[in-house]
């Protein structure tokens, strides 16, 4: 037993779970229609979305916050 | 009687429901917040006759089950781990105003490491507070065990409250078949709590929840020590009188397959129904196991434990908890009041599933036991 | 004594569904239990749930290790589970998957499309009562019209019919 305290001493645990796989659903930005809100990239509860709109597939759950908040409805919810 | 199928949880506030509560002061904690949800749902839907209290913790969720119950209520609450830890010191009030209360404890691990998931040591652990503890091995005991108890608790010869404990999850959020009785037969059983003693009556005024010289103190606590010890008939004659009109018998200690045994197993709440199934198994391979189930801890049974377990040849105790150099509660008072060659075994804690493979080993290691104390399910690996 | 595992994620109903499924046994007339194994409590992480059916009293509670059949609420859950661990030889598994996932041989596996049959009908990708129709069918352990009761109960009105309707159609499609 070598976890005095039950302690993790090896940082990073929560990068390995990838959350990504959790999704039913999957946002897909329609970059033609995006108006440079930023309404996505502030609101994602998981940071999943920068300010270039890339989305981080590996971490994004689907929770289709983004979709919602679009005000010219360029995020679609697509099924995996 | 109606049989439902439904979790310990739902059987226990069922139980509350039938028992004619009056006061309902709770505070919510995982794994027993769904005694706390049913009950507000009986209240609000107009079933249930009561006040439920909310209150901000815990110990604020004692402290007006002691105010209510000295009104003459009847009270009922819930709690698990840390919400009964941090009832602490209002769980040694209420036994010392001699509160006729009766709670649901959802057994479950203390931190830290912080865990969720089920053992014994948050019940035990207050062992000493002068409650009356009854452990249930599955819903329909959990559901009896609080019916019964409000006979107990306010019976003038005991008037101490009473936790019956049941298993986090494992029993709380576990659905089976359970027997609910019918209101009026349930009514009758439990009559009406008349009390006589530390009650705020206005035509008959008296001070409660005093301050005690050293004068006193001491002699309050020896009632309590009696009452404790009183408490034994009185859940004798109420477990007698439960099994004629209910038809389900209780005693303190259950005997399953032990008259013939050279090894008995001792253990409390839900586990027993894994090491029965387990013990039907090992007979059928021609070995002489028994289990004793301790139903009710406090006070303790020593005289009902030694009939059963005073023929064999070693005792094998299992605990969900442990003192930390001594080994388990049960397995150091079985040790301290009977004559008997008895090893301890440390299960189950923060959830640890024990399986027939951990009974068997158990089993094993009691015939040439290495140590006195030994933790089984341990991980082998390195973590 | 029948031994079932859900698979499921925080969300989807696992747990209900274990619970549906014993309710349904028991007004089979069958003795039976059903429990959680909650890990994290969130949505969308995997959860473990279980049912036992006898026609004895059920008295022992571990978990689950050999059922005699899985169900799967999500084909992601393939790549982050053991979903077959301890599965019976012969057990029966019932998958939830819109693709043609592989699985092992050795096994029967009954695939359903769940997630589009309760967008469907449902509009929620929320699969247990779906997945409860397909198991009905494709192991005749317990009756659709005990599931179909218990669902109605456990969801009154409106959503309750909804998901008896969509538990129906598993049903049917299982069967073929």
């Amino acid at each position: 037993m070598t976890s005095t305290g039950a302690v993790v001493k090896k940082p990073g645990s929560t990068r390995n779970t990838k959350t990504g796989s959790w999704r039913t659903f999957k946002p897909i930005i329609d970059m033609d229609k995006c108006i440079d809100c930023e309404n996505c990239y502030l609101f994602c509860p998981e940071g999943c979305i920068n300010k270039e709109y890339e989305i981080d597939y590996d971490y994004c759950k689907g929770c289709g916050i983004c979709a919602t908040e679009c005000p010219v409805k360029a995020v679609k919810m697509e099924r995996e | 009687m109606v049989l439902k199928i439904a979790t310990a949880n739902r059987a226990v506030a069922e139980a509350a429901k039938l028992s004619n509560v009056n006061v309902i002061p709770v505070y919510p904690i995982t794994p027993a917040t769904s005694i706390a949800e049913y009950l507000a749902k009986f209240v609000a839907d107009g079933e249930m006759d009561a006040e439920y209290v909310r209150v901000e913790s815990e110990h604020s969720a004692m402290s007006v089950a002691i105010g209510a119950s000295s009104t003459g209520a009847r009270v009922f609450t819930a709690t698990s781990s840390q919400g009964l830890a941090l009832m602490h010191e209002v769980l040694f009030i209420a036994a010392g105003m001699r509160a006729p209360i009766v709670m649901a404890n959802a057994n479950r691990a203390l931190s830290a490491p912080l865990s969720i998931w089920n053992d014994q040591q948050d019940s035990i652990s207050e062992r000493d507070s002068g409650w009356i503890q009854i452990y249930a091995e599955n819903a329909q005991e959990a559901l009896d065990f609080v019916i019964q108890s409000y006979r107990i608790t306010e019976h003038p010869e005991v008037l101490l409250p009473a936790m019956v404990c049941l298993d986090g999850f494992i029993l709380t959020h576990t659905v089976e078949p359970v027997d609910v009785p019918e209101k009026e037969v349930v009514s009758d059983f439990v009559s009406t709590y008349k009390p006589a003693n530390a009650i705020l009556d206005p035509e008959n005024p008296m001070s409660i929840g005093t301050f005690t010289d050293p004068n006193y103190y001491m002699e309050a606590r020896h009632d309590m020590y009696n009452a404790m010890i009183n408490s034994k008939n009185i859940i004798r004659n109420v477990n007698k009188e439960f099994g004629e009109i209910f038809g389900r018998e209780y005693d303190f200690v259950e005997n399953y397959r032990c008259d013939d045994a050279e090894i008995i197993i001792v253990a409390m709440g839900s586990v027993c129904g894994t090491v029965k199934d387990v013990i039907d198994e090992i007979r059928r391979e021609g070995e002489k196991v028994g289990l004793l189930k301790l139903r009710v801890f406090r006070p303790f049974p020593t005289d009902e434990i030694n009939a059963v377990v005073k023929n064999a040849d070693k005792i094998a105790v299992l605990d969900k908890n442990v003192s930390f150099d001594i080994g388990g509660a049960l397995y150091n008072e079985i040790k301290a009041k009977l004559d008997v060659d008895a090893y301890g075994f440390i299960i189950g804690l923060g959830g640890r599933d024990v399986t027939p493979e951990h009974i068997r080993k158990i089993v094993k290691e009691t015939k040439k036991p290495e140590k006195d104390v030994q933790w089984i399910g341990l991980r082998e690996e390195e973590i | 004594m029948i031994e079932i595992r859900f698979h499921g994620r925080g969300g989807q109903g696992a747990v209900t569904a274990a619970e549906i499924l014993a309710k349904a046994a028991f007004q089979d007339g069958k003795y039976s239990q059903a429990f959680p194994f909650f890990g994290v409590e969130r949505r969308g992480a995997p959860v473990l749930a279980f049912s036992r059916i006898d026609d004895k009293p059920i008295r022992q509670r571990y978990q689950v290790y050999e059922p005699n059949y899985v169900i799967v609420q999500d084909d992601g859950l393939l790549k982050v589970v053991d979903v077959f661990s301890g599965l019976k030889k012969r057990g029966k598994v019932i998958l939830n998957t819109k693709n043609s996932v592989e699985v092992k041989e050795e096994y029967d596996v009954y695939k359903i499309d769940a997630t589009g049959i309760a967008l469907d009908i449902l509009g929620v990708p929320i699969v247990n009562t779906v997945m409860l129709g397909a198991f009905a069918a494709a192991t005749g352990e317990v009756s659709l019209d005990s599931i179909i009761k218990i669902i109605k109960e456990t969801f009154p009105g409106k959503i309750g019919e909804k998901n008896a309707e969509a538990a129906k159609i598993a049903y049917n499609q299982i069967k073929g």
